[in-house]
């Protein structure tokens, strides 16, 4: 069965049946787009349960000819990495559409634009993570700015123009890099036999060393940039800050995780040894973004900028993870990245609920909320400790598993990193203070509890983060066969117990 | 006769047509300068169809003369309804898109 | 080793109860606090039964396991849900779940007029939960779960009046020093895991005769360093005064008997390593040591009746310390110490709870004054906790506390006689800052308004410090009969290497102990109790007793030296950020406009300057092309 292009053409068709709606119809075109995400969600959950784990071979492949001058192919499949961020795309989308029901009043167009953009971009999303065609792949990367820069600059709040803009220019300059190298691979394939853009076919060519660093640079700045890893990461703040809370979840709960996720597709498997000749450089600037992410953090005085600055600290453990090079780094930032997408979420989503009932996204302008909204300090304050990675949450599993594969491999990265979870504890605990406890601040002593519908929102999120926290193996089971398949590709074995030298 | 000495009468007559696109103000004589240019570049197409022996150049020049027809009315057009507008024909009062 | 399936549902009991508790919201707040009772009581039961079972087997066999599911696993990473259950950690268990039912009972009434008393009692049941998985974890990274899982419900509690910003950053500052401490747990089992490739305790301890010293040693300091976190030794102790800020019965529990002791638990449980690596070892002793003396004397300058009692349990659990540092010797006595400290220093805590519960929460000394007519009971138990805390015999302290000293003595050379005589000390410290907060409470005139006086706790407050009065009394005679509590972690630990000379017999130590406390107390009698006690601190004082108020300066050195210098560093890269990073991209915007802008003054709107630029240019390129062809 071709699940993956059923799961990709059911937004788009629920996106083409919310076209058809009248513009008045807006309850409509709401209930439309949650039936939508729930109908993928449910099919994806259902491709999940017929994925092989054991088997690292790419699943639920399909391939046709699309340009078939240029050997260009529509070709989808998935390994374990690629499945785990196609699911979390698919649960949190619905859960972004409940959350922020009321999202797109305030918008320049309407809210059946809103929806529909939301939808293409879902279809985006799962096209970028299934894609095994370069050029397809290059495609859905450069596609997905436009939904989200019309939702950014369409229905966010303060400089939401200029935000939009330079999402979409940073975005734009560093695709721009790598369809250079996907056009110089394309020619390099074209003359060892035959033009192809297929990832497989690609990693098989022989380059000269000068020329596969310089293609790596191409596509690892796109995905830095993407990301975003220190110091491609500036767009990002600003973005957020602007975006309404359901399009941050997306845009660094989904988006961002193309980066990463493009590392160790496109980066490591292409290009073998230029990932080897600059594991040094991207560890550094990893650990840099760790704690560069965290301090701003710390700094900030948005409570939106403030989540933007703690994914910038997540980010960097993701790459770490991802070029430390032993299975349980590679397997924790898969992890990772599948949680990311969930405490993020989750933050962002109650900071989005306290900021409109507030009006302020400045977290001096809270105080007390505890005493008022206990539901939702709960929630935000449960988030957060997935965010500073508290065992027990989702987040711990996959941060620990990082730091403890880097330290086998990098131990001075992995012992710098480390820091970073005490200054994680600063950046969560510092607004939690702030905003949920002291006195009741003037301003929010009539603000309302979450209603059912927020409750329903953000409680799959935290059972989420609960259950995996303490039961991540359905999970992990997924991802280790294609992690330990990434690092057996790229030559590397775990290192063994040294028994400290004896 | 010589084919070459169409070839300077030619460029004699482009060059004019660019000194009086260059130095005239009122916008009919530019217009009819273009003109002059572009038969100027006519005349050397004919030229070379002579010299080669073959008709592309000939073909070429009938393509021009059809452009060139094609601007005199647009470009007529233009100049009449900026003269109606400045009640002049001067190409100097016509620069709005400085600003 | 045995399987035992039902030693999950110690742990699942609280945790449950805490679920049901936070998850009922307010629907739940007229029985909630009985059912995280019952919850804690059936836990206490099961531990018991537990204890009991092991009791009938012999000592070999006496551990029972129980693998629950496996947690993680990527390649040779293997980390089981595992539960351990074995000597060390049913005095653990029993402590935890025996002392936390009874403060259980006690908040009942304590916490009776607060609206978010079930709020309360979830904590209170999410922190025994945390605990008792932390003591039964079977590796290093369950233990690390159940590590900062106390630690996130020591900051629930201590911020339970959060509405008070002292108070909620007293929290804060609390999980942010023990965070620091979890640094160093992770560090540990990293290390662990890639030198021996296992973070169990079973595998770590197999691995540990077979590795370098470099390895162990640095395990053995980030353990250490874990320990300082969360027992609040030096130099991570500075927050446990603030941690003050929480419900007394917290401190009673968390602060006092249970989760602060969790460094001791851990450097007894990690003996393989510490015995195998000395320096390990000796910096373990130097911490303790620091501690016990560091905790003594800011214990003689504080007023605020908690804040003494918390210097008292810093420089009590740093005795604990120094004895797990004295090698195979010192880990049944600081064993031994932990269990009666944990009876007479929560009593004394809920003996101080239910003072300021009589005198409308007041905790300044300096207010109290012959509470003992009004508060008979809680003068009683308060007194016998004091006596056993001195290490007067026969109660409790006086056979856990003398030992320890006693150990310290003979753990040879200078060394033993410096660290003995420092516990020594310590022992006179001890008495003279208890019998001072003895005196300033419950001796002397009043202080305060006479009209109003205070009025003994009601009954289930003074039920669990009746117990724990007895516990106080018994406790150590208990377990120190026959050597009872040594032979039975025996099997742990490798004891029978003995210890050093005994360059004293240990009726003189027990005499010299006997001598200090009596000096210390006689001191504190002739300062406080001979004449009336102001009731504002006297601020003619010298500076010594200044810098002792002031916590021997911990929280000024730590603000100068990591929060400004913090501060400053984030305020910088804030800065930075904007500036540079930022302004690089933002540079690149303005440079293309204005780029854009100055290009843009070169079309004049003048067609015929237009049609000059495209002649020149065409000469121009001509005149090129044949320049290069010429």
């Amino acid at each position: 069965m071709n699940y993956l292009t059923l799961i990709m053409a059911i937004p788009l068709l629920g996106a083409a049946l919310i076209a058809t709606l009248p513009q008045s119809k807006s309850l409509l075109a709401k209930q439309f787009a949650l039936g939508t995400t729930l109908i993928a969600a449910v099919a994806t959950i259902f491709m999940t349960t017929k994925f092989e784990r054991s088997n690292t071979a790419l699943q639920f492949v399909e391939s046709y000819d699309w340009i078939k001058a240029f050997g260009i192919k529509y070709a989808v499949g998935v390994d374990g990495i690629a499945l785990v961020l196609i699911l979390m795309t698919a649960l949190l989308t619905p859960i972004v559409v409940l959350a922020g029901w009321n999202e797109s009043e305030g918008g320049r167009w309407s809210t059946k634009t809103f929806y529909i953009l939301i939808l293409v971009l879902q279809t985006m999303s799962f096209g970028v993570f299934a894609a095994t065609d370069v050029f397809l792949f290059y495609v859905f990367f450069e596609a997905m700015l436009v939904p989200v820069y019309f939702l950014i600059g369409g229905y966010g709040s303060g400089e939401r123009s200029a935000a939009a803009v330079k999402f979409l220019l940073y975005s734009l300059f560093g695709g721009l890099l790598m369809l250079a190298s996907i056009i110089a691979l394309y020619v390099l394939s074209g003359e060892q036999g035959g033009h192809t853009f297929d990832i497989e076919a690609l990693s098989q060519l022989e380059m000269s060393s000068t020329t596969q660093n310089l293609l790596f640079l191409g596509f690892f700045i796109a995905f830095a940039i993407k990301a975003p890893l220190f110091p491609f990461h500036t767009w990002l703040p600003d973005a957020a800050k602007s975006a309404t809370p359901g399009t941050s979840v997306l845009l660094l709960g989904v988006l961002d995780k193309v980066g990463t996720f493009g590392m160790i597709r496109y980066c490591l498997s292409i290009f073998p040894e230029a990932s080897k000749t600059f594991t040094p450089l991207i560890i550094t600037l990893s650990v840099i973004s760790i704690l560069y992410g965290a301090f701003l953090a710390i700094g900030a005085k948005d409570i939106k900028r403030l989540i933007a600055y703690t994914s910038i600290s997540h980010f960097g453990f993701i790459t770490l993870g991802i070029f430390a090079m032993t299975t349980q780094a590679q397997s924790g930032a898969t992890l990772y990245m599948f949680n990311h997408g969930f405490s993020t979420a989750a933050l962002f989503l109650v900071a989005g609920w306290m900021i409109s009932r507030r009006g302020s996204s400045t977290i001096a302008d809270f105080g007390g909320l505890q005493r008022v909204t206990p539901v939702m300090a709960w929630s935000f304050f449960i988030a957060g400790m997935s965010s500073l990675a508290l065992p027990g949450l989702s987040s711990f599993v996959s941060e620990f598993l990082v730091l403890v594969g880097t330290f086998t491999r990098y131990p001075v990265a992995a012992v710098i990193a480390t820091f970073g979870i005490v200054l994680a504890a600063l950046y969560i605990l510092i607004p939690v203070q702030r905003a949920l406890h002291g006195p009741t601040e003037p301003g929010n002593e009539n603000l309302k509890d979450l209603n059912l519908r927020e409750k329903i929102a953000i409680a799959p999120v935290i059972a989420v983060i609960v259950v995996l926290g303490f039961y991540p193996s359905p999970a992990l089971n997924i991802i280790n066969p294609a992690a330990a398949q990434v690092v057996s590709q790229m030559g590397f074995t775990d290192p063994l117990p040294t028994h400290g030298g004896k | 006769m010589n084919p070459t000495n169409y070839l300077y009468v030619s460029a004699l007559l482009f060059t004019i047509g660019a000194i009086g696109v260059v130095v005239r103000r009122n916008a009919i004589v530019v217009f009819m300068c273009i003109e002059l240019m572009l038969n100027a570049a006519n005349l050397s197409f004919v030229t070379f169809a002579r010299m080669n022996g073959n008709l592309d150049g000939q073909v070429v020049a009938f393509f021009t003369m059809v452009v060139a027809a094609c601007e005199v009315v647009v470009g007529l057009a233009i100049i009449v309804t900026i003269y109606r507008s400045r009640r002049s024909a001067s190409v100097d009062d016509a620069s709005l898109l400085r600003r | 080793m045995l399987v035992n399936n039902g030693l999950v549902y110690l742990i699942a009991l609280p945790l449950f109860g805490s679920a049901l508790l936070l998850l009922a919201g307010r629907r739940a707040d007229r029985w909630g606090h009985l059912f995280a009772t019952a919850m804690s009581a059936m836990s206490f039961v099961l531990g018991a039964v537990q204890f009991y079972e092991m009791l009938g087997r012999d000592a070999e066999n006496r551990a029972v396991t129980q693998k629950l599911f496996t947690w993680i696993s990527v390649g040779s990473f293997n980390v089981d849900a595992g539960l351990l259950l074995d000597q060390l950690s049913i005095c653990f268990v029993l402590l935890i779940t025996g002392v936390g039912t009874l403060i259980h009972i006690y908040s009942i009434a304590y916490m009776d007029h607060d609206k978010d008393r079930r709020r309360f009692f979830a904590y209170l049941n999410l922190f025994i939960a945390a605990m008792l998985l932390l003591v039964m974890g079977d590796s290093y990274l369950n233990l690390y779960v159940g590590w900062e899982g106390v630690g996130l419900a020591s900051y629930l509690l201590i911020g339970f009046w959060n509405q008070k910003p002292a108070y909620a950053t007293a929290s804060k500052k609390a999980f942010i020093a023990n965070r620091v401490g979890d640094m160093g747990l992770s560090f540990a089992i990293m290390i662990a895991f890639a030198t021996m490739g296992t973070v169990s305790f079973i595998g770590v301890k197999e691995a540990a005769e077979g590795s370098s010293q470099g390895a162990l040693t640095a395990i053995g300091l980030m353990l250490l360093l874990a320990a300082t976190g969360k027992s609040a030794q030096f130099p991570l102790q500075a927050w446990l005064g603030d941690a003050m800020a929480g419900p007394t019965p917290v401190s009673a529990l968390i602060h006092a008997a249970t989760m602060v002791t969790a460094g001791v638990y851990l450097i007894t449980r990690s003996n393989f390593i510490f015995d195998a690596a000395p320096t390990a070892q000796l910096l373990v002793v130097i911490v303790g040591a620091i501690t016990l003396l560091f905790g003594a004397i800011i214990g003689t300058a504080k007023d605020d009746i908690k804040k003494a009692l918390a210097a008292s349990t810093m420089s009590q659990i740093g005795y604990m310390v120094l004895a797990t540092g004295l090698g195979p010797v010192g880990y049944a006595f600081a064993i031994m110490h932990l269990l009666t400290h944990g009876f007479f220093k929560a009593g004394m805590f809920l003996g101080a709870g239910s003072v300021m519960h009589g005198t409308g929460d007041e905790v300044n000394m300096r207010k109290f004054g012959g509470i003992r007519h009004f508060m008979p009971v809680t003068f009683a138990t308060f007194g016998l906790g004091y006596l056993a805390i001195l290490g007067v015999p026969p109660f409790a302290g006086f056979y856990s506390k003398d030992k320890i000293i006693e150990t310290a003595f003979y753990s040879g050379g200078i060394k033993g006689i410096l660290i003995g005589s420092i516990a020594l000390f310590g022992a006179a410290l001890t008495a003279f800052y208890m019998t001072r907060v003895m005196i300033l409470t419950f001796a002397g005139t009043p202080r305060y308004d006479i009209n109003n006086p205070p009025h003994e706790s009601s009954f289930l407050m003074l039920l669990p410090m009746g117990i724990l009065a007895i516990g106080s009394v018994t406790s150590g005679f208990l377990l120190a009969r026959g050597e009872a509590l040594v032979h039975w972690l025996e099997p742990l630990f490798h004891a029978h290497e003995g210890h050093g000379p005994e360059i004293l017999p240990p009726v003189v130590i027990s005499l010299m102990a006997l001598t200090v406390v009596i000096i210390g107390a006689t001191f504190a009698w002739f300062k406080y109790g001979r004449g009336p006690v102001a009731d504002t601190a006297p601020t003619n004082v010298s500076i010594f007793t200044r810098i002792a108020r002031r916590d021997l300066l911990q929280d000024d050195f730590n603000e100068s030296v990591f929060m400004r210098p913090g501060q400053a560093l984030t305020r910088l890269i804030v800065k930075t950020d904007d500036v540079v990073v930022d302004g690089t991209v933002r540079g690149v915007a303005a440079a293309t406009l204005g780029s854009g802008a100055a290009l843009r003054t070169s079309q004049t709107g003048f067609v015929r300057s237009y049609a000059a630029l495209i002649v020149i240019g065409a000469i121009a390129l001509i005149a090129a092309i044949w320049a290069v062809t010429l």
